[in-house]
């Protein structure tokens, strides 16, 4: 109950001031398309150098938990999400927005995510020795069949059918090759200097869903004056608390897949939304209402994308093993005032350690409250006319694509990825399968080539990836996911027919 | 008035390329930049926020220094673009990683070498060391070559990646002790190796002996090697190779320091070469990377120049058999 003894810490006057204001800021930082959790942290590293340790590393919890709610807004509001952990949110929530109940959603996903993420928090801070076995029991074997389990969700994901979103799902992987490859550092597909590093996620992430949708803005804005508002219902926020509470298995899917998923060193958030809001929908009574504006998707991913904070600080904390990029630069923020983070974190440095953890516990509270606030806003954001809209979004994804290496490179990708998928749209495709190959593909194939290196020096191939009870048990998750998705495909067999098509083009347009 | 333009435009270019070479003029008259080609966050990011951090100080360079990250392949990325497209203004600065860059230059495929720098000065060395787990069987570096002579090529340790210090430091074990070892180079760079380590995926591991430092306190891994000329000050007990029995040098070891590119003004590179160092030493600094568990190695522009050029010629002989 160490916890609850460094709690009246937090509300000391300097260091509540300190989490509001990384609360706050966090919230506008998170919104922003292209400054990613990770990025916003780093952005806030120097501001530390002048405080007290635990001044800092409140601001940066505060920061870290309501970055990653607020890629939410931009992803319901505007169909670009924030960070690629909110990906999954774009799905349902911008569909709710599109028929008017774009406050609804913003207040579930708030909800969720204060759900979500105050569950994550309390499993760091009761499950912390527990945990830290559990992260290191992943080797690479098992992140491959881990990648493996995410590739069988593309098919599913989004699409007018399984088989343009394996092939969008394909691109997606090829994508993924080009640059210097992670472990040899071959050479691949370098065809110009702006991919010699490979395509970055997040300007590829704000390309596919900001540029199609600035495109349509524009052509909608000139053809029809009426398509310049959006209708945006009032919600009350107890009739969105009694929605989160009714979608109980949404919720309980979202915020254990979130743990499980923020647990594993290497995969992270990225992830954690997409694989929950598959999961909902297979699990769901109403799984054909996935994708349609149903509640239920959001606070699938939103639960799923803020639980994975805390127990992604576990490997950390304990073993001093930064598990994802935002973990290494709070180590670094850690490192600066000669803390170093350990099992015996707690013992040498009790106040340093509980009130960071206590911070993120009132900070997931404090970003619920601004985040319902906020959604009241998202009126206003609707009635902004399309041309100006249009303006400043695509204002906005120049500068987050530029800003995450200073490379006018990532800002040539952005534009070229955004315009092909404009097209790909039209012909029925969908960017988040695409996305989803993107991010998976590396960690596929490098963890394969670990493994084999491995393998070949010890065991050999087959015993390697084929043998223990957890790379069974991910075999195991693989077939059931493969097997479901062949089953209702050939259950409700999917075409894409004219009507279809037509319908699509009409809800694009 | 065509001529009139022309005339002084003749006039205004003389005077600028007069100015820039005779002199240092009133640089810097605005902040500089310094390029960092490993993501925010990371050892060698973290170390350049710190060191620089006193650059706008009267009795520094006068003006501050911003950290921009180029990450990405390795490096490669970032030191790409400082050779190619960086303006050699003197506001343009790198930070470079030895042997990193020099391993890549050898190994082709990238578009510098050690030409394409001009060295300013070294502000730290993380040695390479040798890891096992807590647990692990092996409690000396003669016990792992006793193993791996046993098992040729089954004994696996890991590294952050192809051609980077713990590569070259695990290329010079190989060689050393006359054995075949399986290098797994890590996709997540050093925390990664480390995790592997830690976790059991691999029976050792070579790493940067700050993080292996934290490491061992918490417990983790025993250090049983360090891959230098001398014993570190942090890990006083843990004898080099060389005190081991291996004829291992320094080749490994991770030197990080500040260089501009070439073409850059020499009356701005002697100013900078001057005052950079003294920024180093500031008492700020050094109590700040001491706590973060940072090893400092401070080394003038004639020395790093000296030290580039022996590794040059140490690393084309030991990549020469890959």
């Amino acid at each position: 109950m160490d916890f609850l003894f460094y709690m009246g810490d937090v509300f000391m006057p300097m260091n509540f001031a300190l989490l509001l204001l990384g609360t706050v800021g966090g919230l506008i930082l998170g919104a922003t398309p292209g400054l990613s959790p990770t990025m916003a942290v780093a952005l806030l590293i120097p501001f530390t150098f002048q405080l007290e340790p635990q001044q800092g590393l409140i601001l940066l919890g505060a920061a870290y938990t309501s970055t990653v709610a607020g890629g939410a807004v931009s992803a319901i509001l505007l169909k670009i999400p924030g960070a690629p952990a909110n990906i999954a949110t774009t799905l349902d929530g911008h569909t709710m927005a599109t028929k008017g109940e774009g406050a609804k959603a913003l207040q579930l996903s708030f909800l969720a995510s204060a759900v979500g993420g105050l569950f994550g928090v309390f499993l760091l801070i009761f499950l912390t020795p527990v945990l830290a076995q559990w992260a290191l029991a992943f080797g690479p074997s098992h992140l491959f069949w881990l990648a493996i389990l995410g590739v069988t969700v593309i098919g599913t994901l989004d699409s007018s059918s399984v088989v343009k979103g394996l092939l969008s799902g394909c691109i997606g992987l090829w994508l993924a090759t080009i640059g210097f490859d992670d472990i040899m550092g071959a050479q691949r597909f370098i065809f110009h200097p702006a991919v010699s590093g490979g395509i970055n996620v997040i300007p590829a992430l704000i390309g596919l869903f900001a540029i199609p949708q600035i495109i349509t803005m524009l052509t909608k804005g000139r053809s029809r004056s009426d398509a310049e508002v959006i209708k945006v219902r009032r919600h009350p926020i107890r009739l969105a608390f009694v929605e989160v509470f009714r979608r109980k298995t949404a919720l309980a899917i979202g915020t254990i897949t979130g743990s499980v998923i923020g647990l594993i060193p290497g995969v992270g958030g990225q992830i954690a939304g997409l694989v929950a809001y598959d999961q909902s929908k297979k699990f769901s009574k109403e799984g054909e209402k996935f994708g349609t504006g149903h509640s239920e998707g959001v606070i699938a991913a939103e639960s799923a994308n803020n639980a994975m904070v805390g127990p992604s600080l576990v490997p950390l904390l304990t073993l001093s093993i930064p598990g994802s990029p935002t973990a290494a630069v709070l180590l670094g923020g850690l490192l600066i005032h000669g803390i170093f983070p350990g099992p015996d974190l707690f013992m040498n440095y009790p106040e340093v350690a509980w009130t960071f953890i206590d911070s993120m516990l009132i900070g997931q509270i404090l970003m619920c409250v601004f985040g319902l606030y906020i959604a009241g806003f998202a009126a206003s954001v609707a009635r902004v006319p399309h041309g100006v809209m249009a303006a400043v979004v695509l204002g906005l994804a120049v500068f987050g694509s530029y800003s995450v290496q200073n490379s006018m490179g990532d800002v040539y990708v952005m534009a070229t990825l955004g315009v092909a998928m404009y097209f790909l749209e039209r012909f029925g495709f969908s960017a988040a399968p695409l996305v989803l190959g993107l991010i998976l593909g590396p960690i596929a194939e490098a963890n394969f080539i670990q493994g084999a290196m491995i393998a070949n020096a010890t065991v050999g191939l087959g015993s390697y990836f084929f043998t223990g009870w957890l790379n069974w048990l991910l075999i195991l998750i693989v077939v059931a996911s493969v097997s479901y998705s062949v089953w209702m495909e050939i259950a409700h067999r999917r075409y894409t027919t004219k009507e279809d098509a037509v319908a699509k083009e009409e809800a694009l347009s | 008035m065509k001529n009139w333009i022309a005339g002084a435009a003749v006039a205004m270019a003389a005077l600028t390329g007069s100015a820039y070479a005779e002199e240092l003029g009133d640089y810097p008259e605005r902040p500089l930049m310094l390029m960092v080609s490993y993501g925010a966050g990371g050892a060698t990011d973290f170390q350049a926020r710190i060191v620089t951090m006193t650059a706008g100080n009267e009795d520094a360079l006068g003006m501050p220094m911003a950290i921009v990250n180029k990450p990405g392949a390795g490096g490669r990325v970032g030191w790409n673009w400082f050779a190619t497209q960086a303006e050699p203004d003197g506001y343009t600065l790198g930070a470079y990683n030895i042997p990193h860059f020099i391993a890549q230059s050898i190994e082709g495929g990238v578009e510098y070498s050690a030409d394409s720098f001009e060295p300013i000065a070294n502000w730290g060395a993380d040695p390479a060391v040798f890891v096992v787990g807590a647990e692990s069987p092996f409690n000396s570096m003669d016990d792992v070559i006793a193993f791996a002579k046993e098992n040729p090529g089954g004994l696996t340790f890991s590294g952050a990646g192809l051609f980077v210090g713990h590569h070259i430091a695990a290329l010079q074990l190989e060689q050393a002790a006359g054995v075949k070892m399986a290098y797994i180079p890590n996709n997540a760079g050093g925390a990664g190796a480390m995790r592997a380590v830690i976790a059991g995926e691999v029976m050792g591991g070579v790493n940067n002996l700050s993080d292996a430092f934290r490491a061992q306190e918490a417990g983790n891994v025993k250090v049983l090697g360090v891959f230098d000329l001398d014993r570190n000050d942090f890990l006083p007990d843990v004898p080099t190779l060389k005190e081991q029995g291996y004829n291992i040098d320094n080749a490994s070891v991770n030197f990080r320091g500040v260089m501009v590119p070439k073409g850059t003004p020499q009356p701005i590179i002697d100013h900078l070469a001057a005052t950079v160092p003294t920024m180093f030493e500031n008492g700020r600094v050094q109590s700040r990377m001491k706590a973060g568990g940072s090893p400092m190695h401070i080394m003038t522009r004639d020395e790093v120049l000296e030290m580039w050029a022996a590794r040059q010629e140490t690393l084309e002989k030991l990549l020469a058999g890959l």
